[in-house]
């Protein structure tokens, strides 16, 4: 279970880490803090001629306060969200999340934007900053553009990354105390993948509420009218019905208990439950 | 008896004889990461092997062509002139006999199994070598299923057979008469899953030839160093003289290295064939995809009860599925002979019967794990047990009181001829009831909570000898097991024995026993253990067997040993030598009045021999004694286990909320080692309970290659487990202890499937097959509402 031979190499910054994607011509994949694509080199399932690491792309490992969102550094790990390294834009939302995330060992090493351009749907940032109504910011060839994470996340294991991205930030909004968040996921034993979570945003300030249902295959789920189902959470089952019918109904059931738990955590609540 | 709450340290007349919780003397170089394994060994010029392995479960192999850059270092079965197949029989009728080729010859028989072995100065680049080798396999439909293998339709494993079946047997005890008068009869189907052992360490083995010593000599992770040598001589046809087996530290074994590997065989042949030194560490994608190799049996069993819960018999089909292969020593029958044997557990009845297959199919050849048949017999028996009480409206701890073997029947012969030494099982069960307290579980289930408590009582043979084995008539039968003491010129105290630690404390316990027979300091004691030229012959460490077996052969070396100092100490200190007595290092007379230390006795005999009384020169301080206890039927440890589970409807999910094992070991030579090997079994029992599956498709393809996908317990799926000790010296070994090694594992599954059964009890719903995963529990629920709507 070793990796076939590659080159390594370590981008200063993101615009050096694009010119080397560039220059290999398709044959690089980025290296973000290796927590799944470390597995898949070791089983030979990927086979990149060439590593691009960022782990050392001071630009893509700070947060940047834009005023009303704040740019988080797409190579910012798991540990830092729930250590409190970095400044949290929600009120404890972000380290509660990370917390949660896998192991510690897998949370030192890995990375927000690695797991974002990983897109596995089951991973808990795909679910939740879907849910907080994050944009991606992504740097190319052809400059930098941005993209909301209903756009950016494509189906299982599918982003919006032209060959020669770099997928470099993470913007959200800040959420003040009042608004609400409810993130329920369904492991069997620790730290290993959702095999059904949902989340829930209520932000009367701003006005946004959204429920979104993750760990099915294919890119998360926003439902349409998030205040039928937090009206009456019963209704989820058979909506879930008709979204992802060809799912068995034991899968179903326990996607609706996901979603019902999370609207739960939501709305009962207060500001005082809320991590900080 | 003596009851201790949770770790408390047993009281103990020494502080590091038999009995004391001493620190464990290993833990040093453990803690600090300076343990020796076989990957840490290196050698000059060493060579890594990568294996081809099968990606099919059954197909005919065609050709296989070698890259050109690595025609030198690639292998396949041709090149291995000369060499044996790894064989293991039973004698026992109609078995039938397999042989496992080192290397694939014209069929595969399972996923994983190795076709050709590369070899390059790395393990990556050995891989890159194993990724050009192309072989042409022909796929041929697989045996999957152990339920369907003996069908008529399905191909044959191996082609000279007549059916799947390596071994069936029946037996019948009063069963007909057994059954006259059963006011309740329950018939279940039980199944318990395959799994993967899961050893910190993997196997791994480095082997170099020796031109001193003209000698190959094998570094490999092992339980059974001895048994390997003998096996690798067959195999290779060498002399034992040309082979020494060297055990490192061990990380884990729970009998996934209580065998010899075809991978030990292969990168022998290349040390010897080559001169070089030859290394094959296995990754977890093998142990995962090709070595999935225990616990999977499937039980239809029936029980016979009267009006008032007493048992009358016990009827059973049980299937083990086996596997490809027989494996060395213990072969493919050993799982379902022990089903047969003791599948009656702790309980008394009239009638028994049993019909055991071992049937083989495409999946790697099926090894004893920790506790061997027991887990999956403890679990047919004891969910059986609820339903029976179910069916009599009986509490599950009464219908058991009633049936367990009383103290007073001790000890006793069971239906099964199994002889139980010593213990009282009643108690055990009155205890857990006590401790996990089923009232307060009643009433919150009242109240509403979703939850359940289960039991399961079980015995578990350990040390069995000679008798036991003989009948089975397997490559390897135990007899008496030696140890060597030597006194050394400073006082210290080495010990040699064939058994191998590898995890167990038995650097620490056996030096417990040399101190309690020598009062030698356990920090002055050597444990040599394992190393084939430096250790008596040995089975083993296996079955629960070495605080008995090699505890009473270092007792009686050491005692022996203390014979030939107490002489030279009387003559010293001009008393009989019956007056000297041994306590911190000192031979000291009864009275007090005079002492010599064992350092000066050591001293004398090595280098001042002419101030010994006559005739102890010849007495050397060096003993080899063998030693077997008073029977060699086994002691007969037990325990009892007792759960509180919640489950959640919604989403299947199973928590312990609280776990009790009162636990009866016989004497504790280390309670506090006790407890560990509780714990560390409870934990694997979990494992099995709720977690662990290696599924295969139709095809005969594992379903998991990470522990992504095969999921381990880990340290947050353990609850605070509660041990509560009994004490009930085995009248038949030195001390009175009893194994212990695999209890801890035994019980889990039976207690937590009984718990969540009680739980769903008022929805009609219940499971019965391994492991308790959500989806299981939720199409348990699922089928109950069908039925209801």
């Amino acid at each position: 279970m070793k990796p076939a031979p590659f080159d390594y190499s370590g981008a200063v910054s993101a615009a050096d880490a694009c010119r080397r994607l560039v220059a290999a011509d398709g044959a690089a994949k980025i290296l973000a803090g290796g927590q799944s694509l470390g597995p898949m080199l070791n089983l030979r399932l990927a086979r990149p001629s060439q590593l691009v690491d960022l782990s050392r792309a001071g630009d893509l490992r700070g947060v940047t306060d834009e005023g009303d969102t704040l740019l988080y550094g797409a190579a910012l790990r798991h540990a830092e969200f729930e250590d409190g390294d970095v400044i949290d834009a929600t009120p404890g939302w972000l380290a509660a999340i990370a917390r949660g995330i896998a192991y510690r060992a897998v949370r030192n090493r890995g990375t927000i934007g690695g797991s974002l351009a990983h897109a596995d749907p089951a991973a808990d940032w795909v679910v939740t900053l879907t849910a907080l109504g994050a944009e991606v910011v992504i740097a190319g060839a052809a400059g930098a553009r941005t993209l909301p994470m209903t756009s950016f996340i494509q189906g299982p294991l599918a982003t919006a990354l032209e060959p020669g991205d770099v997928l470099t930030g993470i913007r959200l909004r800040k959420r003040r105390p009042g608004a609400r968040w409810g993130y329920w996921k369904f492991t069997q034993k620790a730290g290993e993948f959702a095999k059904a979570s949902a989340a829930v945003l209520i932000d009367p300030q701003r006005g946004e509420t959204r429920i979104v249902v993750g760990a099915i295959e294919r890119a998360p789920i926003v439902l349409d009218d998030p205040q039928a189902v937090l009206a009456d959470p019963q209704t989820i089952l058979p909506l879930l019905q008709r979204l992802t019918a060809p799912n068995p109904p034991a899968t179903l059931a326990l996607h609706a208990a996901a979603v019902r738990r999370a609207c739960l955590a939501a709305t009962a609540s207060t500001d005082e439950d809320m991590p900080s | 008896m003596d009851d201790n709450m949770n770790l408390a340290p047993a009281p103990t007349q020494s502080a590091q004889g038999v009995g004391a919780s001493a620190l464990r003397l290993e833990d040093g170089r453990h803690l600090t990461g300076r343990g020796r394994f076989v990957a840490d060994i290196k050698l000059a010029g060493m060579l890594d092997v990568a294996f081809v392995r099968s990606p099919l479960a059954h197909a005919r192999i065609g050709a296989i062509s070698k890259p050109e850059n690595g025609r030198d270092d690639v292998f396949v079965a041709a090149d291995l002139v000369g060499v044996k197949g790894i064989q293991a029989d039973s004698g026992l009728p109609g078995f039938r006999s397999s042989v496992q080729p080192i290397l694939a010859e014209t069929k595969v028989r399972h996923v994983g199994e190795a076709i050709a072995a590369c070899l390059a100065p790395s393990r990556a680049r050995a891989e890159d070598l194993a990724d050009q080798v192309v072989v042409d396999l022909e796929e041929l439909p697989a045996v999957h299923e152990m339920t369907t293998a003996r069908h008529a339709d399905m191909p044959l494993v191996h082609e000279h057979w007549d059916e799947n079946v390596f071994l069936e047997t029946a037996v019948d005890t009063g069963f007909e008469a057994g059954v006259a008068g059963a006011a309740a009869v329950v018939k279940r189907t039980y199944r318990t899953s395959r799994q993967c052992m899961a050893p910190m360490e993997g196997r791994g083995v480095v082997a170099t030839w020796d031109n001193q010593a003209e000698q190959l000599v094998v570094y490999t992770a092992t339980q059974m160093p001895h048994i390997v040598r003998t096996g690798l001589c067959e195999c290779l046809g060498l002399d034992h003289a040309q082979v020494r087996v060297i055990p490192p530290d061990v990380g884990g074994g729970f009998g996934y290295k209580g065998i010899l590997s075809s991978e030990e065989v292969f990168v022998a042949w290349a040390a010897m064939t080559l001169r070089r030194p030859v290394r094959w560490i296995e990754d977890r994608r093998e142990h995962l995809t090709g070595n999935a190799n225990c616990r999977e049996h499937h039980y239809e069993i029936t029980g016979y009860a009267a009006a008032d819960g007493t048992l009358l018999a016990v009827d059973c089909e049980a299937i083990v599925d086996s596997g490809a292969y027989s494996i060395y020593p213990f072969s493919a029958c050993l799982e379902a002979a022990q089903v047969a044997s003791i599948l009656p557990g702790p309980y008394r009845m009239a009638g028994y019967r049993c019909r055991t297959w071992s049937v083989a199919t495409n999946k790697p050849a099926i090894l004893p794990y920790r506790g061997v048949a027991r887990t999956g017999v403890c679990f047919a028996m004891e969910l059986m047990m609820d339903a029976l009480a179910s069916e009599l409206g009986m509490e599950a701890h009464e219908i058991r009181a009633k049936n367990l073997v009383p103290p007073q029947a001790m000890p006793f012969t069971n239906i099964t001829g199994k002889y139980f030494d010593s213990g009282d099982y009643p108690e055990a069960l009155r205890r857990a009831v006590e401790a996990i307290d089923v009232p307060a579980v009643r009433a919150r289930q009242k109240a509403g909570e979703r939850i359940g408590v289960g039991f399961s009582i079980f015995c578990e043979q350990g040390a069995h000898g000679t008798s036991v084995y003989a009948g089975w008539g397997i490559p390897m039968v135990p007899g008496a097991e030696q140890a060597s003491a030597r006194l050394t010129p400073d006082g210290g105290l080495e010990l040699r024995v064939g058994v191998q630690s590898h995890g167990q404390s038995l650097e620490t316990t056996l030096a417990q026993i040399a101190h309690e027979e020598l009062g030698v300091a356990i920090a002055r004691v050597r444990l040599v253990h394992g190393d084939t030229a430096l250790t008596p012959y040995s089975t083993g460490t296996w079955g629960s067997r070495c605080a008995v077996m090699a505890g009473g052969a270092v007792a009686a070396a050491t005692a022996r040993l203390g014979e030939r100092i107490r002489t030279i100490a009387g003559h010293l200190l001009q008393v009989p030598a019956g007056e000297i007595v041994f306590a911190d290092g000192m031979a000291r007379t009864v009275n007090g009045q005079g002492e010599v230390s064992l350092a000066e006795i050591g001293r004398l005999w090595y280098l001042g021999p002419q101030h010994l009384p006559a005739g102890a020169e010849l007495a050397g301080l060096e003993v080899t004694e063998a030693y077997k206890p008073a029977r060699d039927t086994g002691t007969f440890s037990y325990a009892c286990h007792a759960v509180v589970v919640s489950v959640d409807e919604e989403t299947g999910a199973v928590r312990l909320l609280d776990y009790v094992i009162v636990e009866d070991a016989g004497v504790m030579i280390n309670p506090m080692v006790v407890d560990g090997q509780v714990l560390g079994g409870a934990a694997q029992g979990i494992g099995t309970a709720l977690y662990e599956e290696m599924a295969f498709d139709v095809s005969g393809q594992p379903m998991a290659a990470t522990f992504a996908d095969y999921h381990l317990p880990g340290a947050a799926e353990i609850p605070a487990i509660r041990i509560h000790h009994m004490e009930s010296p085995s009248p038949l070994t030195r001390y009175g202890q009893k194994g212990i090694g695999e209890s801890g594992a035994i019980g889990p599954p039976a207690a937590i499937a009984n718990a969540v059964n009680d739980a769903l009890s008022d929805l009609g719903a219940r499971v019965g097959e391994l492991p308790i995963k959500p989806e299981r529990v939720l199409r348990a629920l699922a089928e109950r509402k069908g039925q209801v709507a």
